[in-house]
This record gives structure tokens, sequence and C-alpha cells, in this order.
């Protein structure tokens, strides 16, 4: 025990101390419980859930945009066989009427080869079409510089042509369209609800910890801490676990994207493959993408940490029974 | 409704005094040291802390209040997931201050309570009698005008007991209002010179 000399003088500031862990402040409310583990846990869940939605609407809006882009910049003629006429011939008659109309870049005919090998996935290799009355297709690629009139190209064919029907794949683009904006939209609600869930989440912690950490808090007001101080050390405490469970959450579907990325660009070679990339794209969110999540899992955070202040500034103010 | 606990007691703490608070168990002991602390409201009558009201007092100022009153509490409040040295120095944590300005003034306190050697073990592990020497420093840290000691003698053995007394003696001495709660009649008896106020049935009873 201590000798009983007079209780020591009040000591100036001391800057030139060094600082080490035994002397280092511990967060007030503590870090490692297992209801702080597994709110960091519920947080990840919700942060990859909400980056996968956010990531899919990235990756969704940039195909589409795509679609439309390719869709879009060509036109199909497709000549119709008919007994009697050299459809190879009706289909370059097709191919010189639409080079020539102003707005048109360009006007390919496929060849019977070329036919053949669109086919061929389908209907097998080896395939021999004059045996069968397939029509041909003629690829008419826009001058994107230049308008085009579409029924113009349209009436100059049904004169040159009769045989030959003109797609400007105008009700795929508009369906296309609605249903990139269907599930953009969807990814946009589920992303929203995703965060409603988890603030909700986070405010039951807030009250769970707080009722839990009822003597710490009980503590700090007898020893002179003000609300604010008070409020500070919850929310820093949930920015900490927010900016974990962000961190896992947002790395994650981080990684899954390019994962998929990654796998989508190795199957590409099959059929299916090219299939799967022209609906999806190419799963690759790019830096745009990736910087997205990444904001996500801050925003996560940041969210975790304002509703548990404001949790914590209302608990208290109800805390005793004084004037406000 | 529970039953009435305490009822028309009126008294004053002087500056610079020193009493005790004694009864029998049950008696509202701890209950008047929280009114004093305004730890809760009366629900009736008037409790002035330092000249103001406490029905007034909007949270900045039982904040500021509670700066100037120290506690040490029968169950101690120490924080387990801090060091000794940390509840120490929680009082003066709490305003904000940087650490290394108040290291050597907390180090020399708890060497001064005997726990010199004891400022980085968490509280789990101190004795009963250090867990009340730190308690006892913390309400100490911030020199307080006015201390409030609950039954801080209870969980020690009479020689640690009358040492930890003899810290409350310096304190007063440096000018802090000293009130004990104790039914420890024997301690009181060591210190002949104190005030005494005896709660019982609802009244209090005052021995200059």
């Amino acid at each position: 025990m201590a000798d009983m000399s007079p209780l020591p003088a009040a000591r100036p500031p001391i800057e030139s101390l060094a600082v080490d862990d035994a002397w280092r402040d511990t967060p007030l409310v503590p870090a490692a419980t297992v209801a702080g583990r597994a709110l960091a846990i519920v947080i990840a869940i919700m942060t990859f859930l909400a980056a996968l939605a956010a990531g899919f609407a990235f990756v969704l809006a940039d195909t589409s945009r795509e679609w439309r882009g390719a869709v879009g910049v060509e036109m199909t003629i497709q000549v119709t066989p008919r007994s009697g006429r050299d459809i190879d011939a009706d289909a370059a008659k097709a191919a010189s009427v639409a080079a020539a109309f102003p707005g048109v870049a360009e006007a390919r005919a496929f060849t019977r080869q070329q036919s053949e090998e669109l086919l061929a996935p389908w209907l097998g290799a080896g395939l021999d079409l004059s045996q069968l009355p397939t029509p041909r297709m003629i690829v008419v690629r826009r001058d994107p510089a230049k308008a085009i009139d579409v029924q113009g190209l349209r009436a100059a064919l049904d004169v040159a042509l009769p045989d030959a029907s003109l797609d400007d794949h105008g009700a795929w683009m508009q369906r296309l369209d609605t249903m990139a904006q269907v599930v953009v939209g969807a990814a946009a609600a589920v992303f929203v609800l995703v965060l409603i869930a988890m603030a909700l989440a986070v405010g039951f912690a807030t009250r769970g910890a707080m009722a839990g950490n009822r003597d710490i808090i009980e503590a700090l007001h007898f020893v002179g801490a003000a609300d604010g101080f008070i409020a500070r050390q919850f929310q820093f405490h949930f920015l900490r676990l927010g900016l974990r469970g962000g961190a896992a959450g947002g790395g994650a579907a981080i990684l899954l994207f390019l994962l998929l990325g990654v796998f989508t660009r190795q199957w590409t070679t099959s059929a299916g493959g090219e299939q799967a990339e022209a609906l999806f794209g190419s799963f690759s969110l790019g830096w745009g993408g990736i910087l997205a999540i990444a904001m996500i899992s801050v925003g996560v955070a940041l969210l975790a940490s304002l509703m548990s202040r404001i949790i914590v500034f209302r608990a208290l103010g109800g805390f005793y029974d004084v004037k406000d | 409704m529970g039953a009435e606990i305490l009822r028309d007691i009126s008294f004053d703490i002087a500056p610079r005094s020193f009493q005790f608070l004694t009864g029998p168990s049950g008696a509202g002991k701890t209950t008047l040291l929280r009114l004093i602390l305004l730890a809760i409201p009366p629900t009736r009558g008037l409790i002035t802390l330092f000249g103001k009201d406490s029905a007034e007092l909007d949270k900045a100022a039982l904040t500021a209040l509670r700066r100037k009153v120290g506690v040490v509490f029968q169950d101690f409040r120490l924080l387990d997931h801090l060091t000794t040295y940390q509840n120490v120095a929680l009082p003066l944590r709490v305003q904000e201050r940087e650490e290394a300005s108040y290291r050597l003034e907390v180090s020399e306190l708890l060497r001064w309570v005997g726990l010199g050697e004891r400022m980085h073990v968490y509280p789990p592990v101190l004795s009963g009698g250090e867990k009340q020497r730190a308690a006892i420093a913390r309400a100490l840290i911030m020199r307080p005008q006015l201390l409030l000691a609950d039954e801080p003698t209870g969980n020690v053995d009479p020689p640690l007991a009358r040492r930890l007394m003899r810290l409350f003696l310096e304190l007063h001495k440096s000018g802090t209002s000293v009130v004990i709660a104790t039914h420890d009649l024997t301690l009181m008896d060591q210190f002949d010179g104190a005030r005494r106020l005896v709660l019982g049935d609802g009244r209090l009873h005052i021995y200059d």
C-alpha cells in the first residue's frame, strides 16, 4: 500500500512521452464481442447482396447499350427463295439496291457457305443448303454520320425485288430496351431493399449494444462524459464493424465478378458461351463498376455509423429524466 | 408504484466538509447518493447542486456538474475491458484530452494509491482492495469539489479500510467535500470529528 504522502500535484501536459500499446486508448465500446462479429457478418452479406444487385445492374445497363449499339447500326434484308429464280442473283441485286441508298455504309450478302456456317451450330456441320429453301440474308450497315429513311429503303426494295423484306430490328430494340429497364429497375429495387434491411439490422444491433453496455454508458455519464462523446464511441464502433463487413462483402462481390469475367471469357469459345455473352455481356465490371462497389462498401459503413449515432442520441435523450 | 423511499429530508453539504452518511441497510443511503449525483430525479422536492436547481439543468449543464463530482460506487463500476490505468484516466479521456497530457498525472496517482505495479492489468484480475483503490483513484483524478463514496470500505479488511479512509481524509485536506456512505460504526468511531448524517424512517438526523 502507498505511503500517505500528500496527494500528488497536477502536472502540466507531457508531450514527449512515447506512445505504445500499453498506454494506447482502448475503444470504450468493446470491439470483439459475439454480437459485434455477428453484425459484421450480417453487414458483409448485405453488402455482398447490394454489390451484386448494383453490379448486375451495371453489367445489364452496359450490355443493353451494347445491344442497342450493335443492333441499331445494322438492318437485315431477307430474300425469300422462289422456284425458278436464282437466289444468288436476287441477293446480289438486293445488296446493290441497299448499298446505293443514302445513309447506308455497306450492304453485304451472305454467301451460301457463310449461311451454312451460321446454321452449323444448330443443324450440324457439312450442311448442304442447296437442298433446303433457305432464305438469304443481306446485312446492311448504317452510316452513323448520316440519317437513313428506312421506309424509303423498304419501298425501293419492294420495287426492285418484291421477295425481299427489310427488318430494321426496331421491335427487337424496343423489347430489349424494356427488358433491360425492367431488370435494371429490379436490381435497383433489390439494392435499396438490402440497404433498408441492413439499416434496420444496424438499428437493432445498436439498441442491443446499448442494452448490453448499459453499465459502460452509466459509468461514462458518471465520470462526466457528454452525450456527444458517448454517441461517438458507438458511432466509431459501428463504423469499424461496417468497414470490416463492407470490405469483406464488397471484396467478395468484386472477386465474384472478376471470376465470372474470366470464366465467361474462357467459355465464349462455345456456342452456349456466345449466347450468354450476347445476352449478359462479358460480366466485366470495369474500373467504374469496381469503384462503385468500393463506394457501396464505404457507404454501407457510413450508413451503419450514422444509424447508430442517431439511435444512441435518441436513446440517451431519455436516459435520465432531466430537462433537454 | 413502489414503496416510498426517503421523505422530507433537508440537508446541505458545506464546501470543504467531511461527513459520514449512515443508517441501517435499506434506509436509502445509496438512493440519497444517487439523488445527489443527479443519477435519478426526485419525485418531489428540490436538489440544488453547486447553486443550481437540478430541475432546471439541461444535458450540458448536467455534464458540467458531474465533472465536479467524484463518485466511488459500492460495486466499483470499473470497465472490465480497460486496464487499471485506462479506467483511472477515464474522466480525463471523456473530456477528450490527449493521452500524453495526463499520463504522468494518472501514473503518479496510481502509485500513490499503491497500484503502480498494477497499471496495465485488467479489473477481473485485481483483488477487491485493488479494485476499490482503482475506483477511488478514478474518483480523485479530476480533483472533484465533491466526493461521494458508497461503502468504500465494504469489501476490504479493517487495516486496508483504515488506509483507504486516510486517502479520503487526505483529499478532504486538499479542499474537497467528502460524503462517505457506510454502516460501519467502528470505522466512523475512528474519525470522531466527522459530521454524521444518520438516515432512518425517512428522516435524516444530523450530528455535527
